[in-house]
Parts: C-alpha cells; structure tokens; sequence
C-alpha cells in the first residue's frame, strides 16, 4: 500500500515530523517497508532550455546542443542524442558529477566522438520517473529555467510505503490509516462525513443478482452528460506519485476512491451497455477482452457481469475493454458492490490477475460504505465532469452484519500481561471506530463495519495493545518449574544426533540436499512403505504416485526422496567437477516411503569417492587407499554402534538392491524381516542414471530399524567380570574355496566352544601363488580364556582340534601345511 | 722388558687396536681362552718351585687382570660406538607431513549444530522436543491453524502440492512447522511446552529464499502465560543464542492467522563488512514471528480458550545460522561444496553445551 505524506494529510491534522509518523505506523502494526522522497534523489536534475541544436560533425544521430542551465550562467555544450532534442525545448538537466538514477551511473565530462559534452539532457526513464525513453523530457513554456525539477514537478512529496498484513483490508485505503494514527496520538482524524448527492431521475438501468452469496451487494448509478478528459493536476500527480498511470478523470476517480478510501468502483460507458446489468456465473466458455488488454476464457466459477449482450465485466476484479470509459464518454454508469472475498481470490488466482480490486476485495471491504462510496464518487465525478446523477439503485444488504463481543476487561491482563485502566481502552476504541457500552467488569464491544478481521476477544485485546504498544508489555520471567531435568530428545533424534557425530570423526563431511529429486533417479532407489505386504511391495515397485509433486519448482526436483544417496552422489559428482575428487560425504535426515507420517523414515547415507579410504583422504606418504565397500561396511556399522543397534546380532548377507554391485554389496540385517541398511559399491547403471563417475561406494541405514535397547532401571553399568587366568592365543590358517566367507570360519571357529573362546579375529586374506587358484588361505588367531583354572596343554589341543574340526566341517577348508 | 711385560703390552695393544666386538673376542681368546697366550703362561705355573711359583704368579695374574680391565672397557666403548652408529643409521624424516586425522577432516553441517543449539537452550528452559512428517494434510497446515478456505494469507505460503487423490483431497509439503503444534495439542493435555525444529517448503526460489528451508517453533499452553513470558523466554533464548551479554529487541504487531495478538521480533544490530554486531547499531533485523495462539487454534485441537491460553512463536534456523556464523548466501546452505562446508562447518567433537559453550 503507497500512499503520499501530503495524501495523509487530508485525513490526518498532525503536525508530526515524517520520521515520526513512519516510527508509529510500524510500531502500531502498519510497517513502513520503504520511504521514498524523489526531491532527495532528483536534487541535482534542473530545469534548463535547449538554445540551439546542431548536427554533430562526427555522427548522424547525435546533436550537439548548447543548453541554457539558468541563474545566469554560461550556456553549457551537451552531445544528446534524442531525437526531440531542438532549439527552443524547455528540458531536464544534470551537470557531471551527478548520479543517474536510471542508468546507474555517475554521469562525468564526457567527449562522443571528438565533441566535448559537459552534462546530460534527461529522459523520464533516466530519472526513473516512467518507462518512457524516447527522447528527453519536454516541459511546458513556462517552466522557470535553472529551478530543480523535482521541486516544480511536485514531487517533493514522500510516498510511503506500508506491507500490510491480509487481515488490515481498512488500511487499504489512506482513510484507514489516518484512523488508525489518530488512535495512536498522531494527530486528529479528518472526517466531514459524507453527504448523498440526490438524484435527478430514476436509474434506467436494472440489476439482477442471480447468487446473492457470490455478490451480497451492488449499487449502481448513472450521471448522463458528463465531459471525459484528463483529470486535474493533483489527481494526476498524486496517481503517479504512488506509481498509477492516469488515464481519464472517470477513470482516475475510480483508482483514487479505491486508494483513498478502500472502495474499488468500477465505471461503464452507458451508451455501450445494452439493457439491463446481470451479475451471474460466467457460461461455459465465454470469454472476455478486459481493460489491461488480454481476453480471458471464462467458466462457471467465475462471477461476472453482463448485459444483455454478454459479459461486460470480470466482477469485482477488472472491467471489459468494449464497455470503459474514454473521451468520449457522455454518460457513466458507476458501479460500488460488494464480492465474495472467497470467490474474488479463486477468480484472481485461476487468471492470473492482480488489480487492486482484487486485493481488496479478497480481503473484505466495508459493506457498510458501499453506497457512501458511491455518493462520494458520484460527487467527484459531478465535480470534474460535471453532468446530471440518477437515483442510486440498491440490491442486497448494504450494512453488513452487526457484531457485538461480549468483553471481560481483565482479559487484556490475561493474554497480554499488561494493565491498561479502562479509559483509556475506551479512548483507544473509540478512536479505532468501535463502541463500548457499560463499564464492566464485562463490556459490550460493537465492532466498526470497515473491521472485517475482528471476531472476538482476543482481536479485542490486540487492538489495545498494539496502540499501547507492545514494547510496553513488561517482561515476565517464565519459571521452568519444578519438573525433573531429563533428557529432551525423543529416540530417534538422539540417533540422528548421534549418527551424525559418529560419521563426522570418521572424515566425513555432512551436507543438506533436497528434500525432492528427479523422478528417474527416485524410481532408481524406489522404496517401500513399512505397511506394505511383501506381495504389495513387488506390485509397488512402479513407484509411487503419491510422493509426486503436483507443482514442483523445477523437473528435477519433482518426486520425494525414497533415498539419501541420489542427493548425494549428485552433490558428491559436483565437487568432483570442481575439483575435488577424494571425498565423503554423508547426510542423515527424511525419506519417504509413501505419504503418511509413518512411510517417513530417518535415515543415515554417505558416499566415498577416489582416495577416500576410512584410513585417510586423498593421496599421502603414508599410502593412497581408494574406498572400497568395506569402507562404506565400516561407516555403516560406526553408525549403528553409535545409535545403539544391538551389534551381536546383526547379520551381513552378500548382495543388496539393485543400485548396488551385485558382488561388492551386503545387506546389514536382523533377520530377513529388519534389514537395517546396504553398503556396497553403486552399480554401474545406477550410476548412469545419476550422471555419476565410478566407482562411488555408498551405504544407508534406516535408523528407525533399529531396534529400541531395553529401558534400564538406573544407570548402572553391569558388573565387570575378570578373568584370574591369562588368556591364550591360537592361530590357524585356513584353505578354502574362495566363495567361502570369512564371515562363516569366524562363526564356526566360534561356534567350537562357546564358553571358553572369547574372540575370533581375522589377521590374514591370501590369494596368489602358492595356492590353488580356485581356494584363498584365510588365518583367524583364536582367543580362549580359561575361566575356572588354567589350562593343560592337551585341554589346549582338545579345544584347537574342535576348532578345526568345525570349520571344516562348515566350510569344507582345510589347515593350511 | 721380561716377555711377560712384552706379551702384556703386545696385547693391551692388539685390545686397543680392536676396531669391534669381533675382533676384540679374537684378542681375547687369544690371549685368554683355553689356548690363550695368557692361559698358557699360567699353565706353565704347575712345573715351577714354590717361590717361583709365588712371584711368576703375582705377575701373571696381574698381566690378566690388566688385560681382563682392558678387554671391558673396550668391550664397553666399542658397543657404545656400535649403538651410535645403529641409531645414527636409524634416522626418519622428522619433516615428513601429518595426514590430518578423521576427526580433523570430518564435519558437521552449520544448520545441524544450529539446531543443536537452540536445542539445547529450549531444553534448558523446560522444553520438549516434538517433531512431525513433512508432508501433510490441508487440515493441519492450514485450517485448523485458523487459515480459512480461500484466505489471501495461505497464498503468502507458496504451497508445494500434491496430485489430488481419488476423494479430492491433496495432501502438501508443510509450510511451516505449525502442524507440529497442532499434532502436539491433539495428543498432549495442557501444560505444554515444546519447540518443533524441523524442516518446511515454500515454491520460492532467489537470493533469500530457498524451497526448503528449516524452522523451529516453540509452543506453550497453560492456564497463565501470557505475552510478558513469551517476551522474556525470546529475549533469553537471543542473548544465550547469539553469545551476548544483552540484545535489543523490537516487537511489532504484525499478523498471522493461527496468532492474535500476533508480534513480528526485529533485533539491533550493526553490519560492518559481512560482520554483524548485536546490541548495537541502526538496523532492525527481522527474526521471528509470534503471539498468543489464537483461540479458534486451540478450538480446532480440543482446548478451550476460556480455560486455557497460550503461546507460540517461530523462526528461520538457516537465518539465525546466517547471521550468527556470517554467512551470506542462503543458497550455499544447500549447494554441498566440501570448500563451503570444511570452513563453515564444524568439527563433530565441538558438541554445543550450555556449560563449555555453544560455540567455542
């Protein structure tokens, strides 16, 4: 909302500096986003005349002009190239050194092609005063050469800026404003109040409202014979001023009503109206040429009006081309309804139009001053057009509903914690427009009609304390009270938490993608919901529907991540092209499964590219070690440990999904019902379709698999057994076939005797010469801890028999010679 | 010189001479092993006359002591030399660079420590922590958080849609953590207390403003507090949050349909090439909105408004992250440069506590 100080001024009888003004209007609700004061800026612009202009020797469109710059002085040399630049044109100058606002320069002595120029004639664009650039400005005859131009054009008058909030429609309008500086002390509110102008005749011209809920109001009048032509200076300049562009007086008058008052008019041309007006839903394909040129296709959820040849009008948001008003224009039908705001704002949005009609209407103007309105503009019009009125026609309720809150006085302390005595919450009120009745404890409030936003009590109160100020509002400690001082972090975000440290000591560094990806690379990583049955799930694998966005911002942000690795590998793929090829980087945070809060899943992902082992990044002395899967099995399980996964039980099975390489995968599992998560190196395709450079290794963890540790009592740590016997260590080598896993000698090595073998470690992987090609030689070192007395060499021996008798028996290796 | 003398001298000599170990175990052997010329002196002592014996022995046994004395320190001189020149051989490249650690090179994203922080001051004063799924209903982003069907403001929240479903309904990206109180009034009686971090959708896109972006909301009901708390507790969080002895804030009244009163929060500050000052200065930043919760919100959840009362408010993580730790562009929040995130990022043992800091 733009409005002017001198505009302010006619409704408001204040003395206040503009600083003032300004400071109050933000701190009552009403914030100031911007002053504007073009005499400022436009200071060194004068008013100069153009002596004479000749050819430049050097170039044909350029002249070289002497220019009079007044009080005096020398006659200046400029080099313009305007067109319209002549002998005798009374123009706009500025001597070098000044800053030109519209072309962001600071303007110097010059010389264009061999001729010295020492200043600028300026166009209306140059001074950003319009968009006009077509030659510089022309000014009347008697404009006083050597006067600053911003000062003669008028516009040494701040225009202000508000950003209002939706629910203030009544701030719409200068009026509302003033009323609402007059509550806050700023000066006497200026209102004469509006007397009708009577009609001369009937008004020839019947309405039809056909949905009364689509339109709850409508008046209209006609004034025959009036004269159309521009409209004086000061509707001019205080249009332009707030960057309107004046077209007629009919038609000024109604852009001044909406922004003085907050009543959007709108005028037809009666002679270009055929009959009788009907305010209906459009049909079905019709269409409309408005008045900002374009036609708009219509349909029946629009509301319009017509005449009896068709829609002249898009109701409540901007008029026809055929039936507007020209210079020719002898009789003018004024038209002040009432829409529904509801309907306004569906009808705006779906054409894409913005007029402040729109935004009015959409927010609810006063019904109550919809006739008013009217007699206020058919006045003007009288005034500046002259011409004979009609009587007013009325259809539907022209007051609005009358609404009465029933108001505790005590309920001001209650929400806002300050003490305001009654008077002068009465003063306020009164003020702003409302009645108080009775002297409490509980009052009557009757709600002004132009107050759409206010419904009940609580709007009561921010009416007090907004012009109180809420700066006033006294602080008051806020006691935490006595409750236990326990953690805050539900399970899953202590996890998050804890993921995230755990990866960041290991090297790697976090990053934040989108929360949507493109759909290829969505349907790559495809997910199931949790709900979904295992024979469900195979007929999902299509993807899914529901996570597509209706309006993504771009097509490759269209799909809800089912995955973190998309994001990653394509921000991974980017530093890479910036010149970072050794990196890891993780990220935990949401994926869907589906649309409903339970498909939502945390998870915790990474990547590792180039020299980017767990050991260390990049290349080094101390060894260059590219990542591998088991990089990536690493991160994953530093992950689980530190969210507390149960790390005995988990299980590795070889392979994953289909974005991970069949042989350099695992799937981290608690059963084949709780998998918890993937590592492996991505598959080839899967990098195809991420547009990624290989080979990249990845792992995920959904941390909501993991399963809840039990609650303990207190936190007590279990009571540490040591054993009195030194342990023993055994180491066997191991011939098996290289599909043998590891994994599987461990278990078995394991599984000889539970109770005295404590640890089984892997210490040596060899393949290669020596060995037959289709075996590997895997050494495991065995840790047997005696636990009641020390053992015999032969209960040693008994024990190691065991250990190979297992393995072989699990694995079919033998002991290596 | 008798031969004795001779022979002592001749091997005090070869002892000297010895240039290692070896070579001194070849004199001693030779001058005291089993054949040793030393040995054989002392063998001849059996064939000689008691008094013979007497003085030739002295004299032997001194020659051997001598050289036994000579052989030692020599031993000991020869195998300090041997240990010099071992370690002398063992010398490394002192020089050589470091590979940083992991823990060194590892980070932590700017808005994850962020959160962790303001976590941390909210928990301090009382808080829980809730949170909700980011897609969601209309119901819960929009109407009952007092937004009504076809209101100008749900167009101030550029919505992220979904398609419509077969009973018309569409479900949308949320737009502001808001939902989350609501899911919190739902499912909790009142005393509440709760901040609500989490991240929401807008479809906007320059300078300032990204499609997602990350808020935390903090929501409480009960049956006496009113706007002086809700003044204090964001006066405390922005001192313990910004690190700074005192802040100077502004609240204005502004509007939000699920508040009334509703108050925008502008602090002091002074910018100075990139640096921001706190408590200072001529600018007011805006950092938050807030205000009573209104009382068809509390309706909409099941809790009556004569009873109850209540307050909310909600603020940007990545525009409190921006202005505390100086950065400038949104937008690299979300770009993943590793140069962008090993500078601004943190390291993962910098954990943020009230009693080392939030930032040390």
């Amino acid at each position: 909302m733009k409005f002017t100080l001198s505009w302010l001024k006619e409704h408001l009888d204040t003395d206040e500096p503009l600083e003032k003004l300004a400071d109050k209007l933000t701190m009552i609700g009403l914030e100031v986003e911007s002053i504007e004061d073009k005499a400022k800026a436009l200071a060194p612009f004068s008013i100069a005349r153009v002596i004479s202009a000749e050819q430049h020797p050097n170039a044909d469109r350029l002249r070289v002009c002497m220019v009079d710059t007044g009080n005096g002085a020398a006659p200046v040399q400029v080099v313009c190239g305007a067109p319209n630049a002549r002998a005798g044109l009374i123009s706009v100058f500025s001597p070098p050194g000044t800053f030109i606002p519209g072309k962001n320069i600071t303007l110097g002595v010059g010389t264009i092609r061999g001729v010295e120029s020492r200043g600028m004639l300026c166009s209306a664009a140059e001074l950003q005063l319009s968009e006009d650039h077509d030659g510089i400005m022309e000014l009347p005859a008697d404009a006083p050469i050597g006067k600053g131009y911003a000062e003669w054009a008028g516009l040494g008058d701040p225009v202000l800026e508000i950003n209002l909030t939706p629910n203030r429609q009544d701030c719409t309008g200068v009026h509302g404003i003033a009323r609402d500086l007059s509550a806050a002390d700023m000066g006497k509110l200026i209102d004469p109040g509006i007397r009708p102008v009577k009609g001369e005749f009937p008004c020839p011209v019947k309405v039809t409202v056909e949905d009364a809920m689509l339109c709850p109001g409508f008046a209209l009048r006609l004034v025959r014979g009036v004269k159309n032509g521009p409209s004086p200076e000061w509707l001019q300049k205080r249009l332009t001023a707030i960057g309107l562009r004046p077209i007629n007086a009919l038609v000024d008058i109604t852009n001044f009503m909406t922004y003085d008052r907050a009543r959007p008019l709108h005028v037809f041309d009666a002679r270009k109206v055929t009959g009788n007006l009907t305010v209906r839903r459009a049909k079905e394909g019709e269409s409309l040429l408005a008045l900002d040129g374009r036609t708009y296709t219509l349909d029946p959820t629009i509301c319009v009006i017509s005449d009896e040849h068709g829609v002249e009008s898009l109701a409540g948001i901007m008029g026809g081309e055929t039936s507007g008003c020209d210079e020719n224009t002898s009789d003018v039908l004024i038209e002040s309804a009432l829409w529904n705001a509801i309907n306004i704002a569906q009808t705006g949005r779906k054409l894409g139009i913005n007029s402040d009609a729109r935004y009015r209407f959409e927010r609810g103007v006063d019904p109550a001053f919809m006739v008013p309105g009217l007699e206020l503009a058919t006045k003007m019009v009288m005034e500046l057009c002259g011409g004979t009125p009609s009587e007013t026609f009325v259809v539907g309720n022209a007051f609005g509903d009358d609404r009465i809150i029933d108001f505790p006085l005590s309920e001001v302390k209650r929400l806002a914690g300050i003490e305001v005595p009654l008077v002068e919450m009465r003063r306020i009120l009164g003020h702003l427009g409302f009645i108080v009745a009775g002297n409490g404890p509980v009052v009557k409030v009757a709600v002004p009609s132009w107050r759409t936003d206010v419904h009940g009590k609580a709007d009561i109160v921010e009416e007090i304390v907004r012009i109180v100020g809420v700066d006033k509002v006294p602080m008051a400690p806020f006691e935490r009270g006595d409750e236990a001082r326990k953690p805050v972090l539900t399970t899953i975000q202590s996890r998050t938490r804890r993921a995230k440290r755990a990866l960041a000591t290991r090297g790697m560094v976090e990053a934040v993608t989108w929360s949507f990806i493109s759909k290829p690379h969505a349907e790559m990583f495809d997910r199931d919901p949790p709900s979904a049955l295992p024979d469900h799930a195979l007929a999902n694998r299509r993807g899914h529907p529901e996570l597509s966005l209706a309006n993504p911002i771009a097509a490759d942000m269209s799909d809800m991540r089912p995955s973190l690795l998309p994001g990653l590998a394509t921000a991974a793929q980017a530093n890479i092209n910036r010149g970072v090829p050794d990196l890891a980087l993780f990220e935990v945070g949401q994926v869907f499964a589906g649309d409903k809060p339970g498909d939502q899943l945390v998870a915790a992902s990474g990547v590792r590219h180039g020299f980017a082992s767990s050991n260390g990044m990049g290349r080094h002395w101390s060894g260059s070690v590219t990542a591998d899967a088991l990089d990536a099995k690493a991160d994953a399980f530093a992950v689980l440990a530190a969210a507390g996964a149960p790390m005995q039980a988990l299980q590795i099975v070889p392979g994953g999904p289909a974005w991970l390489h069949p042989g350099r995968s695992g799937t981290i599992q608690i059963g084949p019902q709780n998998v918890l998560g993937y590592f492996g190196e991505l598959h080839p395709r899967a990098l195809e379709v991420l547009g990624a450079d290989g080979p990249m290794i990845a792992f995920e963890v959904i941390l909501d698999r993991i399963p809840d540790a039990k609650k303990k009592p207190t936190r007590a740590k279990p009571l540490l057994e040591l054993s009195a016997f030194q342990p023993v260590s055994r180491d066997f080598a191991f011939i098996v076939d290289r599909a043998v896993k590891a994994g599987d000698i461990v278990r078995a090595a394991q599984g000889a005797d539970k109770k005295l073998i404590t640890d089984v470690a892997v210490f040596d992987v060899y393949e290669g010469k020596g060995i037959d090609p289709a075996k590997k030689s895997i050494a495991i070192a065995v840790t047997i801890q005696p636990r009641e007395k020390t053992l015999t060499d032969q209960e040693i021996d008994a024990v190691a028999a065991k250990i190979v008798a297992e393995v072989t028996k699990k694995t079919g290796g033998t002991l290596r010679g | 010189m008798s031969d004795l003398a001779q022979l002592e001298s001749q091997i005090l000599s070869q002892i000297a001479a010895a240039g290692d170990e070896a070579a001194l175990e070849a004199v001693r052997v030779a001058a005291l092993g089993k054949k040793g010329s030393i040995s054989a002196l002392l063998a001849t002592l059996g064939k000689m006359s008691p008094d013979e014996r007497k003085t030739q022995g002295a004299a032997i046994n001194l020659a051997k002591d001598k050289v036994t004395q000579a052989l030692s320190a020599r031993r000991d001189i020869l195998k300090s030399a041997a240990l010099d020149a071992r370690l002398a051989s063992e010398t490394i490249d002192v020089t050589l660079p470091l590979r940083e650690t992991p823990a060194e090179q590892g980070r932590i994203h700017p808005l994850s420590q962020v959160f962790e922080e303001v976590n941390t001051i909210f928990a301090d004063m009382g808080f829980a922590i809730a949170e909700g799924p980011d897609i969601e209903t209309d119901d819960y982003n929009f109407t009952k958080l007092n937004f009504p069907e076809g209101h100008p403001a749900r167009e101030m929240h550029d919505t992220f849609f979904f398609n419509p479903k077969e009973d018309g309904s569409r479900m949308l990206l949320r737009t502001h953590t808001s939902p989350v109180q609501v899911r919190t009034m739902l499912s909790q009686k009142p005393p509440i207390r709760v901040v609500c971090p989490g991240r929401t959708y807008r479809i906007d896109s320059d300078a300032t403003h990204t499609p997602q972006f990350h808020q935390v909301e903090g929501l409480v009901i009960d049956k006496g507090s009113h706007l002086g708390h809700l003044k204090w507790i964001l006066h405390e969080f922005c001192k313990a949050f910004f690190e700074v002895d005192h802040i100077n804030m502004r609240f204005r009244p502004s509007f939000f349909p699920f508040t009334e009163p509703s108050l925008e929060v502008d602090i002091q500050c002074r910018r100075d090439k990139g640096e921001i000052r706190f408590g200072e200065g001529e600018d007011w930043l805006e950092i938050l909105g807030c205000g009573m919760v209104h009382p068809n919100v509390l309706r909409a959840c099941g809790i009556d408004p004569d009873v109850y009362q209540g307050f909310a408010w909600g603020m940007g993580i990545d525009r409190i992250a921006m202005l505390k730790y100086g950065m400038s562009d949104l937008r690299q929040l979300f770009e993943n440069d590793v140069r962008w995130l090993s500078h601004y990022g943190f390291k993962p043992l910098d954990v943020p506590t009230l009693a080392g800091g939030l930032s040390t």
